[in-house]
């Protein structure tokens, strides 16, 4: 491996052995750009940790970087006090909107694939084109209209609301992918299934619906973290009460100075829980995205 | 599943699919799905996608379960088909195809009339997501292109008034303009960075931990990506570390000494003028004689750590002194260095003769300064401008000027993982024995990059900029967290203004309908793109 020991080959790979020596300079220098890149990437969400870990005064005063001399500036008091501000409550208002919204969309849109993939039924090939058509509306097109139907219904502001919302958008993407896994199914199982007689429904949820965990889990994750971060529907839909983690934070940021002291542990308390999953299930999260790469 | 995912796109899975979906077809055509061949190029982001997986410590397991089920169910045909990763999708179509035969499309009844579930059954499982759908995505477009054609308040009718307004008034033009620059910008610089990095990281042993730093942001809210970057942005360089690093980076190459508003006198007496900015001497000067530049202009304050002023002893060499020719509370006498005034330290000075720079030094604390070794003659004694900047102090990142800039550079950081792991699960597909053999035939790994490794990846850096494109488009979350309120107007774009309008104020939805509308056409050449790619790979 090391460069002294080249010589002994002498003359007739001389040229390889400068070739060698270019390639291991050459590769020690990717090495270190890689490496920047790494901590360049990194950087920005460390700096997010350290500055929810010191207090108001430190933050005002000197660079966040300055903990990793003064370890004793790290404190905790930031989050007891987001937590006894209230924070808890848009915490648990994310956890309600994202789980059902999640399941929602997975048990409809599966139905609508298995049907899709599954059975004849006329105009199938068009409604599905309609399907892949959607899969780029942008949700602006909906906020006025659908605040006005939620008016009707008397469901502007709940939970509720916000939940349809994203259950909604996240079905064209949740129908392609799913469609796109079920038609690879090998047909044998279903046609066996359908030979002993066992009903469509039974079919769907003993042969295909186990089969089909990877797909699922992608797309578990997937909408899972776009309900989760999702500002935009819950700015118009939620109200105060029912508000997400990601507007009660939102409605900090126009005092941002004096505020980042609430700002960064929430958006880092907003943060913490996909990370933990991301790390969980990257690979169905890579697997998702590498299908996703559409929307 | 990535496969036959991001496949569809891909052919791998467009021939698996067609099966099912497009009726009676061949049997035959399948297999060519799995061929590596250059030709087949999409089908590399099919077959690659494991890889990609494979390599962020993934793949194991989604592949392993694939293969289950195929091999489970029919053996033979994923035998047949090769590569384990495309194998659910490329394997299940042999099966799907032979099943065909037994069912037909449309013939499936008259084949096996027991076997094919009745259409209205799929009316049922359609059901909740077709209601779904109509009534909070397609009445919406339709309820929105009407409400457009109406004025704030929705009682009355002006046509195309709030697309006219859209084109004309010059804040939502801001809008457009921004886009624009959204557009060309940011997804050619992800595409880019993306296939850098993904190429890259072939050549390091750690690229698992690459990739899953650079991917992070992804799971990230943008709220949260909004908040990191206000704190990168921070002006002062002691609390952002964007300044931090370009202030420190600045001052590494240029030495800012900082007497921002020192002159001199400005009458006939006073040996120093001001010169293109900076301060020369009135007449030339020679070794031997040391030279006054007597300064003005600088509160008692800047100096009052700055050690008395001293005269620059002669001997060989030119030398000279620069200082504060101000006593506290009045007198001293002008030109002339008296006991009280104070040495300017840290100063450039150049030595000038015939208008180039012949040698340069530094004041001392006490504002003394001497060139040795200088040919003997005359010159002229020049402070260049540098020295009377104010010091460097950072870029203004959330200012009118560069927020824009700002906010792309956060959206990189968030979806250049993204644009990678795409690449790369791209990259991993392409034959090694193309880029092997070129390498062997002498090509650089230059050559080898941009003729065969960039045009066989095609395909999907074409996917990759789409999809920015289509995301760039709707830019919302970070402009809204990023730019802070005052320079909201600079930084705006469309999906903003569409939210700020309709709701955040500007209580006027025919408008905000307009907008949303506009973005919705904007988008319509990608929606047609991605049908016509799904039609070309599933037929």
């Amino acid at each position: 491996m090391t460069t002294l020991a080249e010589p002994r080959h002498a003359q007739p790979i001389q040229r390889n052995v400068v070739a060698r020596v270019a390639d291991r300079l050459g590769g020690g220098l990717v090495q270190v750009f890689m490496v920047l890149v790494a901590l360049f990437w990194l950087l920005p969400t460390l700096g997010l940790l350290v500055v929810s870990m010191r207090g108001e005064t430190d933050n005002n005063s000197s660079g966040w970087w300055t903990l990793f001399t003064k370890p004793a500036q790290l404190t905790f008091d930031n989050y007891s006090s987001l937590l006894a501000s209230g924070f808890g409550s848009s915490f648990w208002n994310t956890v309600l909107i994202t789980v059902p919204a999640t399941l929602l969309v997975i048990g409809i849109a599966a139905m609508a694939a298995y049907a899709f993939a599954w059975i004849e039924f006329p105009g199938r090939d068009l409604v599905f084109l309609v399907v892949i058509a959607l899969l780029v509306v942008p949700v602006q097109i909906a906020l006025i209209p659908i605040a006005k139907l939620y008016g009707a219904l008397g469901i502007f502001g709940s939970i509720l609301g916000v939940v349809l919302f994203h259950v909604a958008f996240g079905l064209p993407f949740a129908i392609f992918l799913l469609r796109n896994f079920f038609v690879g199914i090998p047909r044998e199982l279903l046609e066996a299934a359908r030979m002993d007689g066992a009903p469509e429904w039974r079919i769907f949820a003993t042969v295909v619906f186990p089969l089909a965990k990877p797909a699922i889990a992608s797309l578990g994750i997937f909408q899972f973290l776009w309900v989760w971060n999702d500002l935009l529907v819950a700015l118009v839909f939620a109200d105060t009460e029912n508000q997400p983690m990601t507007k009660a934070l939102q409605s900090q940021m126009r005092q941002f100075g004096t505020n980042v002291d609430i700002l960064a542990p929430g958006a880092f308390l907003s943060l913490i829980i996909p990370l933990v999953l991301f790390f969980a299930f990257q690979r169905y999260f890579v697997q998702g995205m590498l299908a996703g790469s559409v929307k | 599943m990535t496969d036959r995912l991001d496949g569809p796109q891909a052919t791998g899975d467009g021939e698996a699919v067609a099966g099912a979906s497009s009726g009676p077809r061949e049997p035959l055509a399948d297999p060519s799905s799995d061929s590596p061949q250059p030709g087949a190029a999409h089908s590399d982001s099919g077959a690659g996608a494991p890889d990609a997986s494979d390599s962020l410590t993934v793949s194991e397991s989604s592949t392993d379960s694939d293969s289950d089920s195929d091999s489970t169910a029919e053996p033979d045909s994923a035998a047949g088909s090769g590569e384990p990763a495309a194998g659910s999708a490329t394997a299940a179509p042999p099966g799907a195809v032979a099943a065909e035969g037994m069912e037909g499309t449309e013939g499936a009844a008259q084949a096996s009339p027991r076997l094919g579930p009745p259409p209205r059954l799929a009316v049922m499982f359609l059901l909740p997501a077709v209601l779904l759908l109509a009534a909070w995505v397609i009445y919406p477009v339709v309820y929105s292109i009407w409400r457009s054609l109406f004025d704030a308040t929705g009682d009355r009718f002006v046509g195309l008034g709030n697309y006219v307004s859209i084109f004309t008034d010059s804040s939502t033009l801001t809008t457009i303009r921004n886009n624009i620059i959204w557009v060309v910008v940011a997804p050619i610089i992800v595409t880019a960075l993306g296939l850098v990095f993904a190429v890259l990281t072939e050549r390091i042993k750690w690229s698992t931990a690459f990739k899953l730093v650079l991917f992070m942001p992804m799971a990230v809210s943008l709220l949260a990506a909004g908040v990191i970057f206000r704190l990168v942005y921070e002006q002062d360089p002691d609390k952002g570390v964007a300044n931090a690093i370009v202030t420190t980076v600045h001052d590494a190459f240029s030495s800012s000494a900082g007497y921002p508003g020192a002159r001199p006198r400005e009458n006939d007496q006073a040996p120093a003028v001001v010169q293109d900015g900076a301060v020369v001497t009135r007449q030339e000067v020679q070794a031997g004689s040391p030279v006054l530049i007597p300064l003005v202009g600088l509160t008692q304050d800047v100096v009052k750590d700055a050690a008395p002023a001293k005269a620059a002893p002669g001997g060989d060499g030119l030398s000279g002194t620069v200082w504060l020719d101000v006593v506290r509370g009045g007198g001293g006498t002008l030109n002339q260095i008296d006991p009280q005034e104070k040495g300017l330290g840290g100063i450039t000075v150049e030595a000038v003769s015939g208008g180039a720079v012949k040698a340069t030094t530094e004041t001392a604390a006490d504002g003394t300064f001497r060139f040795s070794g200088l040919p003997a003659g005359s010159y002229v004694v020049r402070l260049p401008q540098s020295n009377f900047t104010a010091p460097f102090n950072g870029l203004t990142w959330l200012g009118p000027a560069l927020i824009t800039p700002a906010i792309i550079g956060a959206y990189i950081w968030v979806w250049a993982g993204f644009a990678m792991v795409l690449i790369a699960a791209g990259l991993s597909a392409i034959p090694r024995d193309a880029l092997e053999a070129a390498r062997i035939d002498g090509a650089t790994e230059w050559q080898v990059f941009r003729r065969i490794t960039v045009p066989l990846l095609s395909p999907v850096l074409l996917v990759v900029f789409v999809t920015m494109i289509i995301n760039v488009l709707k830019v919302f979350d970070l402009v809204f967290i990023i730019a802070p309120g005052s320079v909201q107007p600079q930084a705006n774009v469309i999906a903003l203004e569409m939210w700020r309008v309709s709701f955040g104020g500007g209580g006027n939805q025919g408008l905000g309908s307009a907008l949303s509308i506009f973005l919705l056409v904007l988008v319509v050449p990608f929606m047609i793109f991605n049908i016509r790619r799904f039609r070309r790979d599933e037929g």
